[in-house]
């Protein structure tokens, strides 16, 4: 029997295989941010580790990081320390760092494929569950925690148990306004948060064939909100386009003999998943969430659910998301009012999620009462979009334009909603209090957030 | 790492499904360099806004065993989670279903998580619930949870098992094998990126 993709990319990180114990996986590159970092570090000063392969490990600074002003120190003491030990620990342990205001830092999952260190067939940690972005390159990346940082850190491997795979068919083209996003939330919706547990999973079907590399970097993003392990797609010549060229990929010969490699890392035919979903692209519409968790979502043009139409520990969840959100039963989900639109993170805050928020807000004016932040994934994409004009669009609508970090996807930043405020979010979680201390998430696509941002209520294009 | 043999100890019933990891402790917490006193943080949001939280509630204090709805753990790989639950005194999380990434946290980190059929915790639920001061057993040697009567057997791989039990660091049982390693990298692509710090390169 054949293998799948999932299969083919373990298999070749095994370094040693022993009955009753878990395999010993090969890291191929290590990605470090400052707030998993710092303890596990501190084991490897403790137990006198040096980092075994410096060459393997990147940093950079982004939950932290105030995207106002990136060129001055932190004002917050608390976080100021925590970026001030990550420059220590890199400098102590010979760790490459991206710091605040470089031309390179960004969003730890936006830098390492705009770098061209994201390649297919590789194996990428980061203590950071949207780790799983890197799989859009046909690459086995997930996120761990900081026990595991530090495991990475003094070996370059880790011990792991196989998960199962699944693949997540989808098929047919999508209709004009839905995008990547879109799919990733009608995945999950029709899934459960836990319905990916235990699995990696592989995006298949020719919904997925002619996504661009950002846009499946977007799905592939988002498969830890089902509770994936992992979620990859096949590498292609959309994927060798994408790298050519870029800092970090082969060169020359070697260019040649990696792509005749890449090329082998599909799944065979003759290969079975242990499990299967599917899904109809055409069938499509924008798609938002109402609740608390990314499951909880439905089409735009739908209403607020009845809590009763679901069962036991469901219906408990969403007559509880309800009363969070401030929400009633039965409304029209465009009647949703919000005061905050945000359009980036590592799931889209990549140059063609700003062309496509610009391209819908180019002309209009933010909504009164509502503000617009507009944070690029990177300082390259920042640069990149002044270069093409977005920022222009934007501040001319009346939105902010700030630099690269993760910004409002979660309150470590100066970036937050106020208590009892709501958003509309390009962003990848929608939990109670992950933007600011009782905020409100509304997820959405950069179509439907640009949208929405000058109508101020839950908006997609079409609309305007 | 604590070895983890058999603990007795009261329960605490968190009747709630999808607990992710920013409502086991908000990102806001996530700021210290250090590895102890997340205890503050725990659950912080709810136990701040609900004065009726499990946790708040007297006739809880001092419980050990923490019994949640499914999929505890999700969304965020923070480890801080399982910290903040061990540094508030918990040593066992039972719920139907984790998330991957905490529980591969929890087990790294020495908090025990359990997994028991959602009917078995529902049950629990209400016999806590009855009675706060009920002892649970919670037994890795036997892989089972014990109550009044009741005895559940539950999963959890050799391996794993073993870890706990002898309280072993997984790092210095990789760190047996750096000629495996030492030999896997001589047979990697030349192709493969690598990023040399400046000083380094």
């Amino acid at each position: 029997m054949g293998q799948t993709l999932a299969e083919k990319l373990w298999e070749s990180h095994v370094v040693r295989s022993a009955p009753g114990e878990p395999d010993l996986l090969y890291i191929d590159m290590h990605l470090v941010h400052e707030v998993t970092s710092p303890q596990a570090f501190d084991g490897l000063r403790l137990a006198g580790r040096p980092v075994h392969r410096p060459d393997l490990t990147l940093a950079t600074e982004d939950h932290n990081v105030p995207t106002q002003n990136i060129f001055a120190p932190i004002a917050d003491p608390v976080s100021r320390t925590q970026v001030e030990t990550l420059r220590r620990n890199c400098e102590e342990f010979g760790v490459r760092l991206y710091p605040m205001g470089d031309a390179e830092q960004g969003i730890v999952h936006v830098i390492g494929p705009q770098l061209g260190i994201t390649q297919p067939g590789m194996t990428i940690v980061c203590g950071d569950s949207h780790t799983s972005t890197h799989g859009a390159f046909g690459a086995l990346a997930f996120g761990i925690g900081t026990s595991q940082v530090e495991h990475v850190l003094a070996t370059q491997t880790l011990p792991m148990d196989r998960p199962k795979t699944m693949a997540v068919t989808v098929t047919g083209e999508l209709p004009v306004g839905v995008t990547p996003k879109d799919v990733i939330l009608a995945v999950i919706a029709k899934t459960g948060t836990g319905g990916g547990q235990g699995y990696m999973v592989e995006y298949r079907g020719d919904t997925f064939e002619r996504m661009s590399m950002e846009g499946r970097m977007t799905v592939c993003n988002m498969s830890i909100e089902w509770g994936a392990r992992a979620g990859m797609i096949a590498p292609d010549q959309e994927t060798f386009d994408y790298l050519r060229g870029r800092d970090h990929a082969p060169k020359g010969a070697e260019w040649d003999a990696a792509v005749e490699y890449w090329t082998s890392l599909r799944t065979d035919d003759d290969a079975e998943f242990d499990a299967e979903v599917t899904l109809d692209a055409t069938t499509l519409t924008p798609f938002v969430t109402w609740g608390t968790n990314p499951g909880q979502g439905a089409p735009l043009g739908s209403s607020v659910p009845y809590p009763e139409d679901f069962e036991d520990t469901d219906r408990v969840a969403a007559e509880k998301a309800l009363t969070y959100m401030g929400l009633q039963a039965g409304m029209p989900l465009r009647e949703i009012t919000v005061d905050t639109v945000f359009v980036g993170s590592c799931t889209n805050g990549r140059i063609e999620d700003l062309r496509a928020a610009a391209e819908v807000i180019r002309g209009r004016q933010v909504a009164d009462g509502v503000r617009m932040l507009v944070v690029p994934g990177s300082m390259r994409v920042r640069k990149q979009a002044e270069q093409e004009g977005l920022d222009a669009i934007f501040t001319a609508a009346g939105a902010e334009w700030r630099q690269a970090g993760c910004s409002m996807c979660l309150g470590m930043n100066p970036d937050q909603l106020a208590p009892g405020e709501r958003s509309a979010s390009t962003s990848n979680r929608n939990f109670e209090g992950r933007q600011g201390k009782g905020g409100r998430t509304h997820l959405v696509s950069p179509l439907v957030a640009a949208a929405t941002a000058v109508t101020g209520h839950l908006a997609g294009p079409a609309d305007l | 790492m604590e070895k983890f043999n058999v603990h007795a100890g009261t329960a605490v019933a968190l009747r709630r499904s999808n607990v992710d990891t920013d409502q086991i402790i908000p990102a806001v917490y996530l700021k210290r360099v250090t590895r102890t006193g997340f205890e503050d943080g725990l659950f912080s949001a709810w136990r701040a806004n609900e004065p009726d939280f499990v946790l708040n509630q007297p006739r809880f204090a001092g419980a050990t065993i923490l019994v949640a709805g499914p999929d505890f753990g999700t969304g965020s790989s923070r480890e801080h989670a399982v910290w903040a639950l061990l540094d508030y005194g918990f040593k066992v999380v039972i719920s139907p279903r984790f998330g991957d990434i905490f529980r591969g946290n929890s087990l790294k980190a020495g908090l025990l998580t359990v997994e028991l059929g959602e009917k078995i915790v529902q049950r629990m639920w209400d016999d806590i619930e009855d009675d706060p001061a009920l002892e649970v057993t919670v037994d890795l040697v036997e892989r089972q949870v014990r109550w009044s009567g009741e005895i559940h057997d539950f999963e959890l791989d050799d391996y794993s098992r073993w870890r706990l039990l002898e309280g072993l660091d997984d790092i210095g049982l990789t760190l047996r094998h750096t000629d495996d390693i030492a030999e896997f990298e001589r047979g990697r692509s030349s192709w493969l990126p690598t990023v040399a710090a400046p000083s380094a390169s």
